[in-house]
């Protein structure tokens, strides 16, 4: 597996880390305990097409958002993740 | 038919043409008591405790491959049971004794072998880490021995000592901990539970579940048809979520894929299973010669049974530091198995909030070992209606009630465990 990052270019997997699913979005400090506890300890655990947060700490140490396909490893997209990285570049 | 000395010498004297298939390929039947979805060597296990101390011999197990294609064929083989939190000593205690009867109760070659397990230390504070565990093992009746730098020597000469990064100082020893034939257990037990009247249906996946009109589970729903059941068991390590997607279930999990590694064959050398403890290295040598090792999972979610090459050269790295000897022998097969990752990387074994339809999963990395106190404790489950006792914390609703069972301590990301 390597990674496209949008900005180093085509890198080795071992210069990044992985977080997981980009799909759980942090409940509200208000939010109930089922919220929460959906949030912290339930996954879909997706088998195919999912997509994930990476991190490139071997490279530019921005935060990526990544389509990848369970199955087979292939990455599909590789995207700035929403934040200050994204906004550099207008993503 | 039975083992024994006199089978073996009577099949030798007929030219080795008088052995019978050791399990019955069985053909689905329209009902069963329990139905274990899983032929690895949990749901095997499973069937045969079921069989044998339960009494409840109108199971079938299904598996959607052949019996044992999944982690039971894919892991480092190794059993022991130094673990150091509640719910999980005892546990593991009770399969490490299961594992020192399992030839005799299933009348199989399993080849257990009490070689000892050793995880080595490089630090004040990773002594004192293990001696702590060390004596949680032995106020618990389980054997453990803190190893100084001089026995280590004694027992291990090959191994560098002059590593300056990371000196050896010593190893925390469990004499009772080994290996034993990850597809013997498998057929042992199928060997037995088939002996018992058990079913095992290979090349039967199962494709849903059948639901009545109180929406508990009444069977399943399969490749080779409907299959009606009492009750359902899961023990389909890696693939939990999805079977459990299909009765509309989220279970705390992810996948994930644990690489392991087989070097050539070479002279005996390794004389037990060995931890490296400054990094994530583990090996053991085969009956065979080859040095069977691994380390860390990938680290990212995967059903695909194959890892990445940065884990691999990890591994071979902390091989080197340990042993430096190594240096020349080469790989000779690497493979990749899809874990159950836990939110605190112990297991699930429990009823589901679907009447009907029981969990076991959960096992991350740590699965065989726990293969017969898996087996047993989820029968015990299946026939009375209550956890076991040494199960009492593998609890599907601990993580909401924050009694997470985290021997490593990092919390509800499953790829640190």
């Amino acid at each position: 597996m390597r990674i496209v990052c949008p900005f180093c270019g085509e890198r080795e997997l071992g210069e990044f880390t992985y977080l997981g699913d980009a799909k759980p979005v942090r409940p509200a400090a208000g939010a109930s305990e089922d919220e929460v506890f959906d949030y912290v300890y339930l996954r879909d655990n997706v088998a195919g097409e999912t997509s994930e947060h990476w991190y490139h700490g071997g490279g530019c140490r921005a935060w990526l958002k990544i389509a990848r396909n369970t199955l087979t490893h292939e990455i599909s997209s590789v995207e700035p993740a929403a934040g200050v990285g994204a906004a550099k570049v207008g993503a | 038919m039975k083992y024994s000395i006199f089978s073996l010498a009577r099949a030798a004297l007929s030219g080795h043409k008088a052995w019978q298939r050791t399990w019955r390929d069985a053909s689905p039947k329209d009902h069963y008591d329990v139905v274990i979805v899983g032929g690895g060597g949990h749901g095997l296990a499973t069937a045969w405790f079921l069989a044998s101390e339960y009494g409840i011999r109108n199971v079938a197990v299904l598996e959607k491959g052949w019996i044992g294609s999944g982690n039971a064929g894919r892991n480092t083989t190794i059993i022991r049971s130094n673990y150091g939190l509640p719910g999980n000593t005892g546990f593991y205690e009770l399969s490490m004794k299961l594992w020192e009867r399992m030839e005799q109760d299933l009348n199989y070659n399993t080849m257990v072998s009490q070689r000892g397990v050793i995880n080595l230390y490089h630090s004040d504070a990773q002594r004192d880490a293990y001696a702590r565990r060390g004596n949680t093992m032995r106020i618990n009746g389980i054997d453990a021995e803190l190893l100084d730098l001089a026995a280590v020597r004694k027992m291990m000469p090959f191994l560098n000592f002059d590593n300056a990064r990371f000196p050896v100082q010593g190893g925390l020893l469990q004499r009772r901990g080994g290996t034993a034939r990850h597809d013997a257990v498998v057929w042992g037990y199928a060997h037995a539970a088939s002996a018992l009247g058990v079913d095992i249906i290979q090349n039967c996946e199962v494709s849903g579940f059948v639901r009545d009109a109180n929406d508990k589970v009444t069977g399943v729903e399969t490749s080779r048809g409907k299959i009606g059941a009492d009750k359902v068991g899961m023990a389909v390590a890696g693939s939990s979520s999805r079977v459990a997607a299909m009765a509309g279930l989220r279970l705390p999990i992810e996948s994930h894929v644990l690489q392991a590694f087989v070097s050539e064959a070479i002279k005996p050398v390794i004389p037990n299973v060995m931890t490296f403890g400054a990094g994530h290295f583990y090996v053991s040598q085969s009956d065979k010669g080859g040095l069977v090792f691994g380390g860390d999972i990938d680290g990212y979610n995967s059903y695909a049974q194959r890892g990445n090459m940065p884990v691999m050269e990890d591994v071979c790295e902390g091989g080197m530091a340990l042993m430096p000897m190594i240096g020349r022998v080469r790989l000779l097969r690497q493979w990749g198995g899809i874990m159950d990752m836990s939110m605190d990387g112990s297991p699930i074994i429990d009823k589901t909030p679907v009447d009907g339809l029981y969990l076991n999963a959960g096992w991350c990395y740590g699965g065989f070992k726990a293969t017969p106190g898996s087996g047993f404790v989820f029968a015990h489950l299946l026939a009375r209606d209550e956890p076991h006792k040494e199960a009492a914390r593998f609890r599907l609703d601990r993580f909401r009630r924050g009694a997470a069972i985290d021997e490593k301590g990092v919390g509800a990301q499953p790829n640190l465990h």
